[in-house]
């Protein structure tokens, strides 16, 4: 069965113009892939290169060397050759991202911070708010805070609007970064259930999870990202 | 899905466009396409001819070299150059939007808020006052303007409003394409933040294309699909909006972007 995605030797460096072209190797030769309804974790030290990798496959960082592979159909489709258009579309039709941090836009409601990825999918809006006011429900967000803009919302409280917002489409392909990092016992318990519920799904997942617990709720693998330093 | 055969035709082509003032270079060689619903910032400090690009896109300025290329709305892409005077007001009037930087540019400042919504309705054919008044009416409730205040002038109006009145005056025709020149310049943090948000809504809403000319690069994440870095009059750098401001390439592009501010 071919993987939902497969990354074959992808490589990332940084230069850093205004440190007199300082190069800053990244990672090296990263090579796995993720079958559909699987979890990948990326493990490994901070600063080993975890979040890079999912923004390379989300399309945040150029990818320099390699491919990424998305399964496309009947083939596959090469995002590190992606034009903006392209992975504008592969956002929207077959890769989820949880970032870290939410990027708040002032003055839009949480609901319709959630609601969008379906709206912008052509659900109709209404639908697409039923659907976003029950998973926030379900992250144990208060219906209070549904009409206000996330900004003023705790870290904790935040990341659940992140986590619904990316939980919320069904995608063939989910980015994880550290979606459990400021959340109480009760809340990382309803999202090891969602992502159980996203693999019985057929999704094919990718996360960077620190919490050892969490890792082994949700991994069927483990893969130590310091096999993939780059030489410096 | 197959995602690499989609690929539809583009609404606005540039093709090495250049211009220059004298011996002063202003734009070098510049070249894109814009598809429909795509929002593209071009960004870059004062003088690396992103306002020029604008004037060449619109034709308030006449190219030395290269040419604009515009889907119409019968679906036959033709070169602007070969358009006709009436054709080329037709465009300007109802298929494009302008937006000036500064608001008393882009309205008529003696006449009243809904005259400067319905002139452009009036332009296109509109003839019932009472139709006209009411789609000016909704207009400005839309941009957020205290629709009592439609007899007033916009001399009367804040510099928020006025830009807001700019965006209703341009948008009641319901165009394809809206260039915009610094749509959030000279404005408090406070009114961009409603504006960009009405702006991101509408733009969403209305499938619009546009090319936003910004130095303000919250702005351009905020809004655009797409970005295109210029520097001296060329374009330096461009691709998805995230990627150029979270990984980007150029010395200049990493300058611009480690010069924010983050509060």
């Amino acid at each position: 069965m071919t993987p939902a995605l497969e990354l074959r030797d992808v490589g990332k460096n940084f230069t850093m113009h205004l440190q007199g072209g300082m190069q800053l190797a990244v990672v090296a030769g990263v090579t796995f892939s993720v079958r559909a309804g699987e979890c990948v974790v990326l493990a490994g030290p901070s600063g080993a290169g975890k979040s890079s990798i999912l923004k390379m496959i989300f399309g945040n960082y150029r990818c320099d060397q390699g491919q990424i592979l998305i399964r496309d159909g009947a083939s596959n489709f090469d995002i590190a050759g992606a034009t903006p258009r392209q992975m504008l579309t592969l956002r929207n039709t077959s890769i989820g991202y949880v970032s870290q941090f939410l990027r708040a836009v002032p003055r839009v409601p949480t609901i319709d911070v959630v609601a969008e990825p379906l709206i912008v999918c052509g659900e109709p809006r209404e639908a697409a708010q039923a659907k976003a006011a029950a998973m926030l429900h379900r992250l144990n967000i208060r219906d209070a805070l549904l009409q206000l803009p996330p900004a003023t919302f705790s870290g904790g409280e935040q990341q659940r609007v992140n986590i619904a917002r990316g939980f919320l489409p069904d995608l063939p392909v989910l980015l994880l970064d550290e979606p459990t990092a400021s959340l109480d016992a009760d809340n990382r318990a309803v999202v090891e259930d969602l992502i159980k519920e996203k693999k019985q799904h057929g999704t094919a997942i990718v996360a960077v999870v620190h919490d050892e617990n969490v890792r082994d709720a949700i991994a069927d693998r483990v893969i130590e990202v310091a096999q993939f330093a780059a030489a410096a | 899905m197959n995602i690499a055969a989609r690929e539809p035709q583009p609404l606005l082509i540039a093709e090495g466009l250049g211009k220059s003032f004298g011996r002063q270079v202003a734009c070098r060689d510049v070249s894109f396409e814009l598809h429909e619903g795509e929002v593209m910032a071009v960004v870059g400090e004062s003088g690396s001819g992103k306002s020029t690009l604008l004037r060449l896109l619109s034709l308030q300025a006449e190219a030395d070299a290269g040419r604009v290329l515009y889907r119409m709305r019968d679906g036959i892409t033709r070169d602007l150059a070969t358009l006709g005077e009436a054709e080329l007001r037709f465009l300007a009037r109802t298929d494009w939007g302008f937006v000036h930087q500064d608001p008393a540019l882009g309205l008529r400042m003696a006449v009243s808020g809904g005259a400067n919504v319905g002139e452009r309705l009036m332009a296109v054919g509109w003839r019932h006052y009472g139709d006209i008044r009411q789609v000016a009416t909704d207009w400005l409730a839309r941009v957020e303007i205290d629709t009592a205040r439609i007899d007033d002038r916009p001399a009367t109006y804040s510099g928020g409003m006025r830009q807001r009145l700019q965006i209703a005056r341009n948008l009641v025709t319901q165009p394809r394409l809206v260039l915009m020149d610094e749509p959030t310049g000279g404005l408090d943090v406070s009114v961009q933040a409603r504006l960009l948000d009405l702006l991101r809504n509408l733009v969403a809403v209305l499938k619009l294309s546009a090319v936003i000319v910004t130095h303000d690069l919250a702005v351009a994440r905020l809004l655009s699909h797409r970005i295109m870095v210029m520097k001296g009059g060329e374009v330096i750098e461009s691709g998805l909006t995230d990627q150029v401001l979270d990984d980007p390439r150029e010395p200049y592009t990493q300058l611009l972007v480690s010069s924010i501010l983050q509060p």
